[in-house]
């Protein structure tokens, strides 16, 4: 397999990039090239033109800034599965990228081209959901920022223009006594999850629930945060019985059938999965207040 | 015609110049213009892992790069691992003796992968060796000599 033919650029500033993009017709980003590489070689995608980002300077960067964690759109995943600020500040994220394909695609795969790609089903892309990330977009007419709740528009699309490139994105973390936990399951270790779910969880002295996300990867076009749940959850005390009672309407979920599996198998998923995880969010908090 | 660039690159040590396609892929480069045909192609859309490359020292799927990204870049292959054609790596030597090569399809993508593996862990647990090659596909289906073969390689270059 060969990919198809194109003009290559490889600018080395944002702005360059930016101007490539407003000026040619026709062409894609290739950021680590996990997912473009393979549609490229398989002829998916028959861009004339590739602007590859690997050479444009200071997208690589992971800082703390104000309670949140900035990280650059180049920035690999390796470094984010390595990153001690993530580890600690951010933790779900840690758990979440170790779950993202295998070293050899975390060593160049990068937090942008994740995002941008918007897998339905890719752990980066259900993080940035749960943690209401936003990210930082350039384009001809300067600097914007998306919600990421509204980033994704349509299955694999995200809200930028044909002339505006994904620079990086903020990811607000929560306080250091919170409980976390991204589980997902899939068929073979490294692949994309059939379904996923990622909990934070907040508790008060007597252990009742004072916030609480909940988001769901692989049932639809993009990750879904489960309001109703998170709702329900405010005020509960977290036990087996409470959280089946909060979880199982989840089943009523919308998810899509495919050949890996049948919406009803991913309805189920989500209401197993979101206990899980949230009763592991729950033991994390407890064996913080332990520790 | 399709759009040529000129690159040098570093593979196994010594620097190659080109002028290279802009399509093509590193793995075709390594096979098709250097002769390295130790780097095997199996699915050539990143999901085997037999062409698997130290890039600048970071084990990558070498069908998933552009041959133009690896301009100033070092490069290692499966043909690098052994310090000369008479001696082989401690590595390769426990695949050996342990029969983790079986049908050696794989094998090049394991090896440079291990590689990463034993010079980031140098005592993995067996779990840690399945977790690592768990991006490298082995159709004869038998990773139990591979495992073994790995850990008995981190044994031997620990000097134990």
């Amino acid at each position: 397999m060969k990919p198809p033919a194109f003009s290559y650029h490889d600018p080395r500033n944002v702005a360059d990039a930016v101007g490539l993009l407003g000026s040619l017709d026709n062409a894609k980003l290739l950021a680590g090239g996990q997912s473009l590489m393979p549609m490229l070689n398989m002829r998916y995608v028959l861009p004339d033109h590739v602007i590859d980002l690997n050479r444009v300077e200071g997208l690589d960067y992971i800082r703390d800034s104000n309670g949140a964690l900035e990280i650059g759109a180049m920035t690999r995943q390796r470094d984010i599965e390595f990153s001690d600020l993530v580890r600690r500040r951010c933790p779900l994220m840690h758990e979440a990228i170790v779950q993202v394909g295998h070293r050899q695609t975390r060593n160049r795969g990068t937090l942008g081209g994740s995002l941008c790609h918007l897998d339905p089903a890719a752990e980066l892309v259900s993080v940035a959901a749960a943690l209401d990330a936003k990210v930082a977009v350039a384009g001809k007419n300067g600097a914007r920022s998306i919600d990421f709740a509204a980033f994704p528009v349509a299955y694999m699309t995200p809200a930028l223009e044909f002339d505006e490139l994904l620079t990086g994105a903020t990811f607000p973390c929560w306080p250091e006594r919170h409980g976390h936990a991204f589980v997902e399951f899939s068929r073979r270790h490294g692949d994309f999850a059939i379904v996923s779910a990622a909990a934070l969880l907040e508790e008060d002295g007597a252990g009742k629930v004072t916030r609480a996300s909940l988001t769901l990867g692989g049932l639809g076009p993009a990750p879904v945060r489960a309001r109703d749940a998170e709702r329900a959850l405010i005020g509960a005390t977290i036990g087996d019985k409470r959280l089946r009672e909060i979880c199982e309407p989840l089943r009523k979920l919308d998810a899509v059938d495919d050949i890996h599996a049948p919406a009803s198998y991913r309805q189920q998923l989500a209401t197993v999965l979101s206990r899980r995880a949230l009763l592991k969010a729950h033991e994390r908090i407890a064996a913080r207040a332990r520790a | 015609m399709s759009e040529q660039r000129a690159i040098a690159v570093t593979v196994n040590g010594k620097r190659h110049e080109a002028a290279v396609p802009v399509r093509l892929t590193l793995a075709d480069f390594l096979r098709h213009r250097l002769g390295l045909t130790g780097t095997h192609l199996g699915c050539e859309h990143g999901v085997c892992g037999a062409c698997t490359i130290l890039f600048d020292g970071y084990s990558a799927r070498s069908c998933l790069m552009l041959a133009v990204q690896a301009d100033g870049h070092d490069i290692m292959t499966v043909e690098g691992i052994a310090t000369d054609a008479k001696t082989l790596h401690p590595l390769q030597e426990a695949f050996r003796d342990n029969h983790g090569l079986q049908c050696g399809f794989c094998t090049p993508g394991i090896l440079t992968t291990l590689i990463e593996l034993l010079r980031d862990n140098p005592d993995p647990t067996e779990a840690d060796i399945r977790i690592g090659i768990s991006g490298n596909l082995c159709r004869c289906t038998g990773y139990h000599n591979i495992v073994a073969a790995a850990l008995d390689a981190a044994k031997r270059m620990r000097g134990a």
